[in-house]
């Protein structure tokens, strides 16, 4: 309809920042989350879980269970069909749905501490507990593999003898825990370094960390006689849950209807099925429903965490900071199962730079941990840590200014990424210069305190989502998407919709819809949201606009093209004013029933043109060098929006993405003992950010428009992660006049590092 | 033997049965259905479950549910009063101080209990006070202004 | 299974006979029982709530001593505006229990009886000189703060005995105490290390008198003659301070756990002895904060 570009737009109600629909719910406690669901006859299932990170299982004995007073279902490996090892699109990473099948229920062998062995369901809880601890397992117990080096050494145990590693030669032979290696560049690196005139190598580990939601995996499942199961449970993506469990579980999808509860933080850690098969499985094994949810102990052993990793990376600059190399390896540890997402480590790491010589290496690495999940920008922050501190090192070295030297280097529309493809108009150097302009970068700094600045990127997904919108009798609109809400995106949803029906915010519902209430839709990840399922929003509200200008036509009796539709009113074009009034919205609405029907429109669509979005952040802190405490000082995030829809929420994604960047650098790690148990599986001792670590974290939002979408937007969920990890080694490094090499930086290796350095 | 325990809730008296190692938490969500305040990890550590016992803020995953017996308890659902929600609500919602809304019941009945103990706090005094109720979503930013913004308005301020 | 009990007694004799059940425990703030519960570390039979107890949940502060109820919960000694001036180091360490939620039920009884070696407020009470007061069968007994725990999750209380309270005698003038203790976040953390000194000063500013205890480094906290030997007699110099500082690397007797190292644990002591002691000379001088 308009030929006028996104940027040039003016908006109505894009860019407001109106309350959130969902809000009232949420603040007075009435927003009902995954475990708030309950029905009559409800049954508590538990799981049983290896003692043992690395075990085979001889034999499962579940008899002493079942002889239990109030137990009604008990289920193990055998209870599931064999799965077809075939791969799926999972939205943040391809699955394997037989390794998924048996990371939901252990097989033959037990391949981390916490691995699912059996489940039960019982009156109570606690009888299902009890139950559990009477189940007898015979195990054969192997040596572990808890480390990179440890899976990677000669005469590793193995965790999978039948599999084999692929990808690009030169791959082991025979049995190993490789379970991918793959290389990708372009131009000759080795030229490259010798045209250098400073070169910078550095190497950094990194441990698991987990995305750290505060709401623990829940779900209620019931089966009618029928064998139709409904399942509530709080997800990332509804139709996931369903085509996963129907995997597992050798069902056809219609037997399976989901509904997506609130969900208490997702990150990525929630779009993949744990306990759903085992709730539904029981529920048709007792004919009652069931309700399982997970402790907290739990979701740190038995969920998905993010990898481990072992990362190198050089790069070489000229003396004026061009740089002419880089090469990077890539350890990624994958845990229980294959596939980490070290592809897109590989395929991020020097993004947000013009290089012409690169060479990547990668290695997915299997380790008696958990199996790992997406965590917001999955891959990409433990890539962008090494790569930025590189540059700060290279800047120190170059004596230039950090931000002058990315600027030197940064990518822009036209450039053809290091993963491929061309850019279209991006915005990096607009979030550098904004970053070099902010107050911050000038403020002063005192004794024991230093500045880091690092920059980051996140490719943003498209995929498929649909919407369905209705309009009321009374005009307003009620618009239906399949995507759930973990960070507010139900208000631009409205937005978006309002903008193009041209009726206030307030008179839209949005609603996230279930399985059968709306057609297919990717799940909620991948930054996507906003952009594709906005576009999908966006399509749906304009097929409304164009049977309302239709209704407005035949009321009028002229042709559908000489009707028009401004601001929420259709309009007779090219006719003498005052030949027909306007008519607004809610004035066809009314007139509905009697001009064809109620008006409702849909949209389904694969998303394309999904913009990058880039980010630098810039990190004050304050080491005390006898105890190697940090304080952070003062944080600033500045990002590439594209289009902010509710500014609020885009800086509330900038906020919340730091902060558990800072926690990653910081203080967060998985520690396991010598057996593979993790040591602290809790909030007392896995140690995320609280209220009085943080100060407040100052946003910038810079917009350059994606010229994909309507309104120009980009995805901005992940983006915010990628940076602060380097942001706050390199101010640590700068405060304490250290060289890092490990995460996270907790004040005993600080002081290590301090004390060796002086 | 079950306990047959008797106490207020929300300033309506209540009464329950229970098990001796039953946590209000549990009593709360499963017996009474106030689904309101959240379990995050059961051992006192996350603050998703703040409620209000005779006037001080603590954790029900560690209260266990007989202790309340002639006590008064107050949670999510008895801030907002009949149809009117309290300032503190109004401020989170204007100032988008919730993302995925889980730990929004224990931010507001904590933050409730330091404006009624101190109507002026410092930023750093909100920090510590609230240091017992992590979010994972926001990094705390909104939810400290919107209680710094809620205490100004209490006190007859604009910002 | 067995059907646990709660019981809440209203007088120390019948609490004393309940405890005299095998797998009865005094539940007070639960802050540590409940946690210990429900992660299989602790199986209680039967649980003896004290808090309707008037002793164990009495808090006054009189001419000549405190009297701290074993089961008062850490935030009324907090908000106790006398009691932060007049024990500034015992507040500090209350304060540092856990969260606001923590506090609105922990108790510095609980505290000591939990023996855990990283106690926050059991420096702090070794070095005021706080005394407990136990009830049982065979009636009071007393015994000073730094005998009571034994080992990690042991203490002095036999079959029937409860821990009333702690009896705390007024600091002299010229006389204060400070507790600092390291964790890696600002809150929400077990004490990696804990120090609490406590000095009385002449009308020269010389300390006469002093006590350093450690926490969070051996299995039970202890009191560092040495480091009180490099205390007296100095008006808390840097060169005293230093010397106190090194006398408590050498006294740790830490152990490497998830929470810190050996040689990690040995240097802080160090550090925060050494700004413990600043900080408590500092008050007694009355030049501190109030």
């Amino acid at each position: 309809m308009s030929a006028k570009g996104p940027s040039d737009r003016k908006y109505k109600y894009v860019g407001t920042r109106p309350i959130r629909h969902d809000g009232l719910d949420k603040v007075t406690g009435r927003a009902q989350f995954g475990a708030d669901y309950s029905l009559p006859g409800m049954l508590w299932g538990k799981v049983l879980r290896s003692p043992h990170a690395h075990a085979r299982i001889r034999k499962i004995d579940v008899s002493a269970a079942l002889a239990l007073d109030g137990v009604k279902a008990v289920i193990t490996g055998r209870d599931f069909p064999d799965v077809a090892a075939e791969a799926a699109e999972g939205g943040e990473g391809a699955n394997d749905f037989r390794d998924l099948a048996e990371n939901v229920m252990a097989r033959g062998k037990a391949l981390y501490h916490g691995h699912a062995l059996a489940a039960v369901a019982a009156t109570t809880a606690r009888i299902a507990e009890e139950a559990c601890k009477k189940i007898v397992v015979d195990y054969e117990v192997l040596a572990p593999v808890l480390s990179l080096d440890a899976a990677l050494a000669p005469n590793a145990p193995i965790l999978h003898e039948d599999a084999r590693a692929t990808g690009h030669e030169p791959l082991p032979k025979g049995p190993s825990n490789v379970a991918s290696r793959r290389e990708m560049g372009r131009g000759d690196v080795a030229k490259g370094f010798a045209d250098a005139d400073v070169v910078v190598e550095r190497e950094f580990r990194t441990p698991m960390v987990h995305q750290g939601y505060i709401e623990p995996h829940a779900v209620l499942a019931r089966t009618g006689e029928d064998g139709r199961s409904v399942v509530w449970c709080c997800t990332q993506g509804a139709f996931m849950v369903r085509a996963y469990s129907a995997k597992v579980l050798g069902l056809s999808t219609d037997m399976i209807k989901v509904i997506p509860t609130e969900i208490g933080g997702g990150f990525g850690g929630k779009t993949t099925v744990y306990g759903e098969p085992l709730a539904i499985l029981l529920s048709r094994k007792s004919g009652r429903p069931v309700k399982m949810v997970m402790t907290r102990e739990e979701v740190f052993r038995a969920t998905g965490p993010t990898s481990g990793t072992h990362i190198r990376v050089k790069m070489g600059a000229t003396r004026d900071g061009k740089l002419t190399a880089a090469d990077a390896t890539l350890y990624y540890e994958a845990g229980a199962f294959k596939g980490s997402p070290v592809g897109a480590g590989m395929m991020t790491v020097f993004a947000p730079y013009k290089l012409d010589n690169v060479r990547i290496e990668g290695f997915d690495v299997v380790v008696n941990k958990p199996k790992v999940a997406a965590y917001r920008a999955p891959g990409a922050p433990m890539a962008a840590l090494v790569v930025e501190t590189v540059m700060d090192e290279l800047a120190e070295k170059l004596g230039m200014d950090p931000i002058d030297l990315r600027l030197e280097n940064a990518v822009h529309e036209g450039v053809q990424a290091t993963y491929g493809p061309k850019y279209r108009a991006i915005g990096f150097v607009e979030t550098l210069r904004a970053a070099k302009s902010h107050p911050h970068y000038r403020a002063p700094l005192g004794p024991n305190q230093g500045r880091g600045v690092a920059s980051g990127f996140w490719f943003n997904a498209g995929m498929s989502s649909s919407a369905n919108i209705s309009i009321n009798e009374d005009g307003s609109a009620v618009v239906i998407t399949g995507n759930p809400d973990i960070g507010g995106s139900r208000a631009s949803m409205a937005l978006m919709a309002a903008e193009e029906l041209g009726i206030p915010v307030e008179n839209v519902r949005p609603v996230v819809g279930d399985t059968e209430a709306v057609g297919y839709s990717d799940l909620t990840g991948g930054s996507r949201v906003t952009f594709a399922t906005g576009m999908a929003v966006i399509e749906a509200a304009r097929d409304v606009v164009n049977q309302l200008r239709a209704r407005a036509a035949q009321i009028w009796g002229i042709e559908l093209d000489a009707v028009g539709w401004e601001d929420g009113h259709a309009v007779p074009l090219n006719e003498v004013p005052g030949a027909h009034e306007p008519l607004s919205l809610k004035q066809l609405a009314a007139r509905a029933g009697s001009t064809g029907g109620p008006i409702s429109g849909r949209a389904s669509l694969t998303a394309r043109g999904a913009g990058p979005g880039f980010a630098t952040h810039i990190c004050d802190v304050e080491v005390d060098r006898e105890t190697g405490a940090v304080t952070v000082l003062r944080y600033t995030a500045v990002q590439d929006a594209g289009k902010a829809i509710h500014p609020a929420y885009v800086e509330g994604q900038m906020q919340g993405g730091a902060a558990q960047g800072i926690g990653w650098a910081l203080n967060e790690e998985y520690v396991f003992d010598k057996n593979g148990a993790m040591e602290n599986a809790g909030f007392l001792d896995y140690r995320m950010p609280v209220a009085s670590d943080l100060p407040m974290i100052d946003t910038v939002i810079v917009e350059v428009a994606n010229p994909m979408h309507p309104y120009g937007v980009r995805g901005v969920g992940e983006t915010p992660i990628v940076p602060p990890l380097a942001a706050v080694a390199n101010a640590v490094q700068r405060a304490a006049r250290v060289k890092l090499a490990e995460l996270p930086i907790s004040p005993p290796r600080l002081l290590e590092a301090i004390d060796r350095a002086s | 033997m079950k306990i047959h325990v008797h106490t207020h809730v929300n300033g309506e008296p209540t009464e329950f049965l229970c098990a001796a190692d039953r946590s209000l938490l549990e009593v709360l969500r499963d017996e009474l259905q106030l689904t309101g305040t959240k379990e995050g990890c059961a051992t006192g550590d996350c603050g998703a479950c703040s409620v209000m016992l005779d006037g001080r803020l603590v954790c029900s995953c560690l209260v266990l549910a007989p202790e309340v017996q002639g006590r008064r308890v107050e949670t999510i659902e008895g801030v907002a009063k009949g149809t009117e929600i309290h300032l503190l609500q109004r401020k989170f919602l204007e100032h988008a101080a919730l993302q995925c809304g889980i730990c929004t019941p224990g931010f507001i009945v904590a933050a409730k209990a330091l404006l009624e103990r101190n109507p002026d706090p410092s930023e750093e005094e909100t920090r510590y006070w609230l240091a017992g109720n992590l979010c994972r979503c926001t990094g705390y930013d909104k939810i400290i202004r919107a209680v710094l913004d809620t205490a100004a308005e209490l006190r007859g301020e604009t910002r | 299974m067995e059907e646990i009990r709660y019981e809440a007694p209203t007088t120390l004799a019948r609490a004393s006979e309940l405890l005299r059940e095998s797998g009865a425990r005094v539940l007070a703030g639960g802050t540590d029982l409940i946690v210990q519960m429900r992660t299989g570390r602790a199986a209680p039979s039967v649980f003896v709530d004290v808090k309707r107890i008037p002793e164990v949940m009495n808090l006054v502060l009189g001419k000549d001593d405190l009297w701290l109820g074993a089961a008062v919960p850490a935030a009324a000694v907090v908000e106790h505006a006398e009691i932060s001036r007049v024990f500034p180091g015992l507040v500090e360490a209350v304060d540092l229990i856990g969260s606001t939620q923590i506090q609105g039920r922990a108790s510095v009884g609980g505290n000591l009886c939990n023996a855990s070696p990283a106690a926050d407020t059991v420096p702090a009470l070794c070095v005021i000189g706080a005394i407990c007061v136990i009830a049982g069968p065979k009636g009071e007994r007393r015994v000073p703060v730094e005998s009571f725990n034994t080992g990690p999750g042991k203490n002095v209380l036999e079959a029937g005995e409860l821990l009333v309270g702690f009896r705390i005698p007024r600091p002299g003038a010229r006389s204060s105490d400070a507790y600092l203790r390291f964790i890696p976040r600002t809150e929400m953390d077990i004490a990696v290390v804990g120090a609490g000194v406590a000095v009385s000063l002449d009308a020269n500013g010389v300390c006469t008198k002093a006590r350093v205890a450690l926490g969070a480094v051996a299995p039970t906290v202890f009191l560092v003659p040495a480091a009180v030997a490099a205390l007296l007699g100095s008006r808390g110099e840097d060169a005293a301070l230093a010397r106190a500082a090194a006398a408590a690397s050498a006294a740790a007797r830490p152990i490497t756990d998830k929470r810190g190292t050996v040689e990690y644990r040995r240097k802080i002591s160090g550090v925060l002895t050494k700004r413990a002691a600043a900080a408590a000379f500092e008050r007694a001088r009355g030049a501190g904060r109030a």
